[in-house]
C-alpha cells in the first residue's frame, strides 16, 4: 500500500464514476478513510459460509457494521444477537460464521442482555471491552422495544444496531411495526379493497431513540457502505447508549431481484422514503442529501410487495400518500439542501 | 453476631456478602425490600465494583443477569409471582445456557384474581425450568441458602432459585446470624465461569441446535441436576464447618424415625407443623414431618428412605396442579414406586390464608380416623363455593366469580396495602 496520501480537489465537479455510482473510488481515499472491507486484514467478523439468501441486505450490513466496530475497538468487543434471520443463518450449530465473541439469548431481550454485559464488564474492570447488540426490525421495534427503551433511558454503554428489512422475514414475511404502509406481507396480503399494510402512524424508532436524548442516533443503508462504516466508527468513539438503524433490503420479502439489493436501498434514499441522518443528544446534526431526486414510483416498482399499487389499476391515491411521506422526510431532514452535510 | 432483622434485609446482606458483580432490580411485592436493601448497600459504597441496574421489567432483569453472567460476572436478581411469570422465557434461557445466576423468589400467589400474599404457585410453575429450587424454612436458612446457592450454581454451572415465603419470611423480624463477608470469603471461591463471552477467546454461545443434538443437550441438563444431588449436601456440610450451623441440604426429617404418618411440606409452614407434631407426639401418636429443602433436583432416594417404614404420607402443599391436584405428592409417589403407602394431598395456605395449628390438628384427626380424601383443601368454605356453583347453573350471565364470592362474604376479609 502506498504511504502517500492522495489529496482531492475539494470542489471538483467531476466525481468518480468508474463504478457507475456516486461512490468515490476507495483507492483514491486517504488511508484512514479507506473502507474497512478493502483492507487485506479486514476482521471478517461475519465470515463466509453462512446460510443467508442470495442478495441478503442484512448479511452485507452486518459484516460491514461489525467489521467497522472491530476495527474501531481494536477487537475489544463482545456482541449479542436477537433471534432472527441473522442469528439463524449465521449459527447452525456446530458451525458459526462469527469470528467475534457472540451470544444469542432470546428474540426480545438483546438490549437487556447487552446492558448486563456492559454492567458485568464494568464490574470485572474490563471497561475497555465494548458491547454491540444487534437485531432485526421485529426484535427491535416490536418484541424487544421495552428492553430497547430501558437501555436508552439508562444510557447504558451499548451500541444497538437494527437491521431493518421491514417485516418478520425469518418466519416467512409477516408484518412488523416497521412494515411500510401498503406493503404486502403474509399477514397484510394484497387482497380486498385496500390491499397490503394499513396506513398507521408507523413506528419510527430512530426518532423515538432521539426522544430519549441518547448521545448518538444514526440511520444508514447498504447502498452507502462507506457511510455505514463511518457511523459505526463514530458510534464506537462515544460512551453511552447509541442506536444505528440500517435499511437492509430483503429480496425474499420485498420481491426484489437479488442483484438489486443495493440499488433498491439507494432508491429508498433517493425518493426520500428512507432518510439518512445523524443525531446527537436528540438533535439532528447531519443528513445525507438526495443526489438525484426520484418519485417514490421508481422505488416501489422494483419490489413485488408493492406490485398491487400498479396493477391491475394504478392506485394513485395510495402512491400519493406514500409520496407525501417521502416529501415530509425531505422537509424534516432537509434532504434537498446542498449544505446538509 | 445474631441480630434482630427483617428477613429481606438479612437476605440482602447475605447476598452482598457474596460480592455479586451485577444486581438487576425491578420492584414487586413481597420481594422489594431485598433489592431496596441491596440498592442502599451499593449506593453507600459498601459494595465497591458492584453494578446495580434498575431495569424496566422482570424480563429485562433476568436478561440483564444473563448478559452479566455470560461475560463472567456474578449475577443476582429477585422477584415474585407475576414477575416470575413475566420473565419465564428468560428463566428457561438462563438454565438452557447454563448460567449460574442466583435469584430470590419471595413466594406469592398468581392471579387472576390478583393476590399479593404467600403461596407456592409461582415457583411451582417453574419446576421444569431447569433451575435448582431451594426452599427456606426460616429467615436464618433463607440468608444461608443464598450463600450456598452461589456456591452450588457456580460449581455445576446452573442457575439457582432460593424460594422464601413472601411476607411470612420476607417481612418477619427474627434473630438471624447474617453471614459476614469474611465468612463467605472462606466458603465461596471467586467465580470462574465454565464459558464466557470474551474477545480474547471468541466463541459463539446460544446457537441453534436441531434434532441431531437437542435431546443430548437436554439430557445433560438433567444429568447436571442429578449431580447436584451430591453437590448440595456436600456444600451444606462445608457450610457447617465454616459457619457452625446447619442450613440447606436436600431434606429435613423431623421425628420421622418410627413415624407411621409423615407430613411433607416446603418452606415456612414447617415450623407450625413441627409444633403440631410435638403436641401429637406428646399424646403418643407416631407422626413426623419431612421438610423438602431441594425441590429441584428432587431427592428421590432421601425421600424414599425417610418414608420407607411409614404407612401414610400427607403432602401439605401451597400450590396445586389444577385438574389433577398435588404437585409435591406426585413427586413423592414417584420416589416410592412399588412401595405401598396411603397418601393424601392437602392444599393449604393459598393466597396467604393462614395455616393454623387448629386446622392442622383437625385435618390430622381425620387422617387418624382414615377419613382424609385423596385431595383436600384445608379450611375450604364449601358453602361459599356451592353458592357460586349454583349461580352458574341458573342463566348464562352469572358475573365475575371472584367478585360474587366476595359479595357473598359481606365484606372483604383483607385489603391490599
Amino acid at each position: 500500500m502506498a504511504d502517500e496520501q492522495t489529496t482531492l480537489p475539494p470542489d471538483d465537479p467531476v466525481r468518480f464514476y468508474q463504478v457507475g455510482s456516486f461512490a468515490v473510488g476507495n483507492r483514491l481515499q486517504p488511508l484512514d478513510l479507506r473502507t474497512v472491507q478493502a483492507a487485506q486484514d479486514r476482521p471478517n467478523a461475519l465470515t463466509c459460509g453462512h446460510r443467508a439468501c442470495q442478495g441478503c441486505g442484512e448479511a452485507l450490513g452486518a459484516r460491514y457494521a461489525l467489521d467497522a466496530a472491530v476495527r474501531a475497538t481494536d477487537g475489544r468487543l463482545v456482541s449479542v444477537n436477537a433471534t432472527g434471520c441473522l442469528e439463524v443463518f449465521s449459527t447452525p450449530f456446530p458451525e458459526t460464521s462469527w469470528r467475534i465473541a457472540w451470544l444469542h439469548s432470546l428474540f426480545g431481550n438483546a438490549p437487556a442482555v447487552a446492558t448486563g454485559m456492559a454492567a458485568g464488564l464494568r464490574a470485572l474492570g474490563k471497561s475497555d471491552v465494548r458491547v454491540v447488540a444487534q437485531g432485526g426490525d421485529g426484535g427491535t421495534v416490536d418484541i424487544g422495544f421495552g428492553c430497547l427503551s430501558g437501555m436508552f433511558e439508562r444510557n447504558d454503554d451499548v451500541l444497538y444496531i437494527c437491521y431493518d428489512n421491514e417485516a418478520y422475514m425469518n418466519t416467512g414475511v409477516q408484518r412488523s411495526g416497521a412494515t411500510p404502509p401498503a406493503a404486502r406481507t403474509q399477514t397484510t396480503q394484497a387482497v380486498g379493497p385496500e390491499p397490503g399494510n394499513v396506513f398507521g402512524q408507523g413506528k419510527d424508532v430512530p426518532r423515538i431513540a432521539m426522544a430519549h436524548e441518547i448521545p448518538y442516533v444514526a440511520t444508514a443503508t447498504v447502498a452507502d457502505l462507506h457511510d455505514l462504516e463511518g457511523k459505526v466508527n463514530t458510534a464506537m468513539g462515544i460512551r453511552g447508549a447509541r442506536y444505528l438503524h440500517i435499511l437492509v433490503p430483503c429480496p425474499l420479502g420485498w420481491g426484489s431481484a437479488s442483484k438489486d439489493t443495493i440499488a433498491v436501498a439507494r432508491a429508498a434514499t433517493q425518493c426520500g422514503l428512507f432518510p439518512v441522518f445523524e443525531a446527537r443528544d436528540g438533535e439532528v446534526v447531519a443528513s445525507t442529501p438526495i443526489r438525484r431526486l426520484t418519485p417514490v414510483d421508481d422505488y416501489l416498482r422494483m419490489q413485488k410487495r408493492f406490485a398491487h399499487l400498479f396493477a391491475p389499476a394504478r392506485r394513485d391515491d395510495v402512491i400519493d400518500r406514500l409520496q407525501a411521506m417521502a416529501d415530509r422526510n425531505i422537509r424534516r431532514y432537509g434532504l434537498l439542501e446542498e449544505a446538509a452535510r | 453476631m445474631p441480630v434482630q432483622i427483617e428477613g429481606s434485609q438479612a437476605v440482602a446482606r447475605a447476598v452482598a456478602a457474596c460480592r455479586p458483580g451485577v444486581i438487576c432490580a425491578y420492584p414487586i411485592s413481597p420481594q422489594t425490600h431485598i433489592v431496596e436493601g441491596l440498592s442502599a448497600l451499593v449506593k453507600s459504597g459498601e459494595l465497591p465494583g458492584c453494578e446495580f441496574v434498575n431495569v424496566e421489567s422482570e424480563f429485562a432483569a433476568m436478561s440483564t443477569a444473563i448478559g452479566a453472567s455470560a461475560v463472567g460476572a456474578r449475577a443476582y436478581t429477585a422477584t415474585a409471582s407475576q414477575g416470575l411469570l413475566f420473565m419465564v422465557e428468560a428463566v428457561y434461557n438462563a438454565s438452557g445456557l447454563g448460567l449460574p445466576i442466583v435469584m430470590t423468589v419471595a413466594n406469592r400467589a398468581i392471579g387472576a384474581p390478583i393476590n399479593i400474599w404467600n403461596d407456592h404457585s409461582d415457583t411451582m410453575s417453574q419446576r421444569d425450568s431447569g433451575w435448582l429450587q431451594l426452599y427456606a424454612e426460616t429467615n436464618q436458612e433463607a440468608a444461608d441458602l443464598h450463600v450456598q446457592a452461589f456456591r452450588i450454581a457456580e460449581q455445576i454451572s446452573l442457575p439457582v432459585m432460593v424460594c422464601m415465603d413472601g411476607f411470612i419470611l420476607t417481612h418477619a423480624m427474627e434473630v438471624v446470624e447474617v453471614p459476614t463477608p469474611e465468612q463467605v470469603a472462606r466458603f465461596l471461591p471467586p467465580f470462574h465461569p465454565r464459558q464466557v463471552v470474551d474477545p480474547d477467546d471468541p466463541v459463539s454461545i446460544g446457537a441453534m441446535v436441531g434434532p441431531e443434538a437437542f435431546t443430548e443437550v437436554r439430557y445433560l441438563a438433567h444429568h447436571r441436576q442429578m449431580e447436584a444431588l451430591e453437590v448440595i449436601p456436600r456444600v451444606a456440610d462445608e457450610f457447617r464447618e465454616v459457619f457452625g450451623r446447619d442450613s440447606g441440604g436436600l431434606v429435613r426429617p423431623y421425628r420421622c424415625d418410627d413415624a407411621e404418618t409423615v407430613v411433607i411440606a416446603l418452606g415456612s409452614v414447617l415450623g407450625t407443623l413441627k409444633d403440631v407434631v410435638d403436641e401429637r407426639r406428646a399424646r403418643g401418636e407416631r407422626i413426623g414431618v419431612l421438610g423438602i429443602t431441594s425441590f429441584r433436583p428432587f431427592p428421590r432416594d432421601q425421600v424414599r428412605d425417610v418414608l420407607w417404614n411409614a404407612s401414610r404420607f400427607i403432602s401439605l402443599e401451597k400450590a396445586f396442579s389444577v385438574g389433577i391436584g398435588g404437585i409435591v405428592s406426585s413427586q413423592v409417589r414417584a420416589s416410592l414406586i412399588g412401595h405401598p403407602i396411603t397418601n393424601s394431598t392437602v392444599v393449604a395456605g393459598l393466597g396467604g390464608r393462614p395455616i393454623t395449628k387448629a386446622s392442622l390438628h383437625a385435618m390430622l384427626d381425620r387422617s387418624a380416623r382414615d377419613e382424609l380424601e385423596y385431595l383436600e383443601f384445608l379450611d375450604l368454605d364449601r358453602a361459599l363455593v356451592q353458592r357460586e356453583i349454583a349461580r352458574t347453573r341458573v342463566g348464562t350471565r352469572s358475573g365475575p366469580a371472584a367478585e360474587n364470592m366476595l359479595r357473598d362474604l359481606g365484606a372483604v376479609r383483607s385489603t391490599p396495602h
